[in-house]
């Protein structure tokens, strides 16, 4: 008994040094594993990649020194060109996801038999890999075999090749990318219905709110986390977009349907020969797209936290 | 409720909403079901045409037995779970240790690093590319899983914290505080009193880490090379390469590739949405 009082007085006391600064200590060695992997394979990287930028190198001989010449190429490279060009029909079209997923999220958000079941078959194809929404897709859009022309062709139209045409391509590309992204914005649109304040919506119908009316002035304010949420993941899925192109068109017909991050990946580590430091450039240059967006978020998320401690 | 409650409508819009909905889920789901279809199929009908009448005759078995008998799909499978598993385990341990740090303690910087995860989570992959594959062979690690596990777990720690810190906040402070007043030591108030907390965190965390690395395929392409360390995102590439124009396989192959996440989500469905909702409502 004695020497259990003893134990906790020792404990209480802070004797030690490390007792004395544990507030300090603790959260140091609790971070220190994770902030040093991170550090490793994301934030130096970020750097080296900068630096990667500014030489001639093939990833295995001597790299050379060559300044912004890899910079002063890009503004000259009509793929390049392409590449951003496309990036923008990305960003613009898949931000369709946000209202698409709203859309669903008011059609399912009753309470009638099974409607969990339909919630969750309705959700399902974000669970699929990229790699198998791309494949799937394809197939989807095959000229002869695929059941989109058959539906086409059935109604008396001219069949399509929607992959195969330089036009459509990208089009095509980001219509399958629609399909688990909607589902996203879908789930996060239904948590959200979930928690709108049945008191306000019973005092706008008392109002005489109603449909639209009531959508907009009552049901979207209390929307907010999850719309922004759903911008949020909707723009970085956008500019991120890789597995799709690489599965269903690799690039073409004509390199017509890279953007930045599979152009960046091509030039870098493919048989167009491994100019590391060029691809490099183009990801610096996507990187600065997608901070403006990291910004806004992070500054977003800032003050929120200081909202929370008033 | 918004919109509202079909049971309070006329009994015309309530078979219409009745109607409505498998209908819109079949239109939803079509490109899955042709994938379906295509995959019970025999290589006949598509020789013959057969693509979108009744199959001649049902090849479930024949089908998907050969993507396991005849392909290397099984060794991909194989290298998808021994890739997945071990990450979402380091990662989801990282994350708890970090998510504490910054969630329970106040000191100069705490922002700044819980900043730099969530900042770090957003970056382009293309821009860790090449310093990432270089390090990765430096360590002697190309083209083995270790290699690609040590990347996923250092990369999805960011996202893990951000999730993690924002849980760790949201609980009870007065808990550890109390245990402090006791004297408890810190790493026993993790141990024993945040981490029986954390628990549906931790299979949010665990369900969402699992899909997002099985489905994984820039940096499995970037990082391995054959079917020794090639996760199924990857292999399917080369699967389809050797089961060209072959429809009724190469669907078979995809879903077989696409079974494990869907399950998991099915299986696990409310730690699934728990997760990837978190933040949807304040």
């Amino acid at each position: 008994m004695r020497t259990a009082i003893a134990e906790t007085d020792k404990r209480r006391g802070g004797h030690t040094w490390m007792q004395h600064n544990r507030m300090i200590i603790t959260p140091i060695l609790f971070l220190l594993p994770g902030v040093l992997f991170f550090a490793v394979y994301v934030v130096i990287p970020i750097f080296q990649s900068f630096h990667i930028s500014l030489y001639r190198w093939d990833g295995l001989g001597e790299a050379a020194w060559i300044g912004l010449a890899n910079y002063e190429e890009l503004l000259t490279d009509r793929n390049f060109d392409i590449a951003l060009w496309n990036n923008a029909k990305w960003l613009v079209l898949y931000l369709l996801a946000v209202p698409a997923g709203l859309f669903i999220a008011l059609f399912l958000n009753q309470t009638v038999v099974g409607i969990r079941l339909y919630k969750s078959l309705f959700f399902f194809p974000f669970v699929l890999s990229q790699v198998v929404v791309g494949l799937v897709f394809s197939w989807f859009y095959l000229p002869r075999e695929g059941l989109l022309n058959t539906i086409i062709t059935s109604l008396g139209l001219e069949s399509i090749n929607i992959l195969g045409d330089p036009v459509l391509a990208t089009y095509g590309i980001i219509a399958a990318g629609l399909w688990p992204q909607t589902a996203y914005c879908m789930i996060l649109y239904l948590t959200g219905l979930n928690a709108v304040d049945p008191e306000q919506v019973e005092a706008g119908r008392l109002d005489g709110a109603k449909g639209w009316r009531m959508l907009w002035y009552v049901i979207l304010p209390q929307l907010k986390p999850a719309t922004f949420i759903a911008f949020v993941v909707t723009i970085i899925g956008a500019l991120r977009s890789f597995d799709l192109i690489s599965v269903m068109t690799n690039g073409g017909p004509f390199g017509s349907t890279r953007v930045l991050s599979f152009y960046m990946f091509e030039r870098a580590l493919s048989e167009f020969g491994f100019r590391m430091g060029y691809g490099s450039a183009i990801a610096v240059v996507l990187f600065f797209i997608m901070l403006a967006f990291i910004a806004y978020v992070l500054y977003a998320m800032w003050r929120d936290d200081h909202e929370a401690r008033r | 409720m918004f919109p509202t409650p079909i049971e309070k409508r006329t009994r015309a819009a309530q078979i219409t909403y009745q109607s409505l909905l498998p209908l819109a889920l079949i239109m939803w789901l079509l490109p899955l079901i042709a994938v379906l279809v295509f995959s019970v199929r025999p290589s006949a009908d598509f020789t013959n045409g057969n693509y979108w009448g009744v199959p001649s005759s049902f090849e479930l078995f024949n089908n998907y037995g050969r993507v396991f008998l005849e392909s290397d799909m099984p060794r991909y499978l194989l290298n998808s779970i021994l890739i997945t598993v071990p990450t979402v385990v380091g990662a989801v341990a990282l994350s708890c240790m970090t998510g504490f740090a910054l969630g329970v303690y106040r000191f100069r910087g705490n922002l700044l690093i819980f900043f730099m995860f969530i900042a770090g989570n957003f970056v382009p992959f293309q821009i860790l590319m090449v310093p990432v594959r270089d390090l990765t062979v430096n360590l002697g690690l190309y083209d083995t899983k270790a290699g690609l596990i040590l990347f996923h777990i250092a990369f999805q720690t960011g996202f893990c914290t951000l999730f993690m810190r924002n849980f760790i906040r949201a609980l009870p402070y007065e808990l550890i505080e109390a245990a402090r007043v006791e004297g408890v030591a810190e790493w026993r108030i993790f141990w024993f009193v945040v981490l029986p907390l954390m628990r549906p965190a931790i299979a949010a965390l665990g369900v969402l880490i699992f899909t997002f690395i099985w489905n994984d395929y820039f940096w499995a392409i970037v990082l391995t090379q054959g079917p020794d360390a090639q996760p199924v995102t990857a292999g399917i590439t080369s699967f389809n390469s050797q089961f060209v124009a072959q429809y009724h396989l190469m669907s078979a192959g995809s879903i077989v590739a696409a079974i494990p996440p869907v399950a998991i989500f099915f299986l696990m469905q409310r730690h699934f949405i728990a997760g990837l909702t978190l933040g949807a409502v304040k």
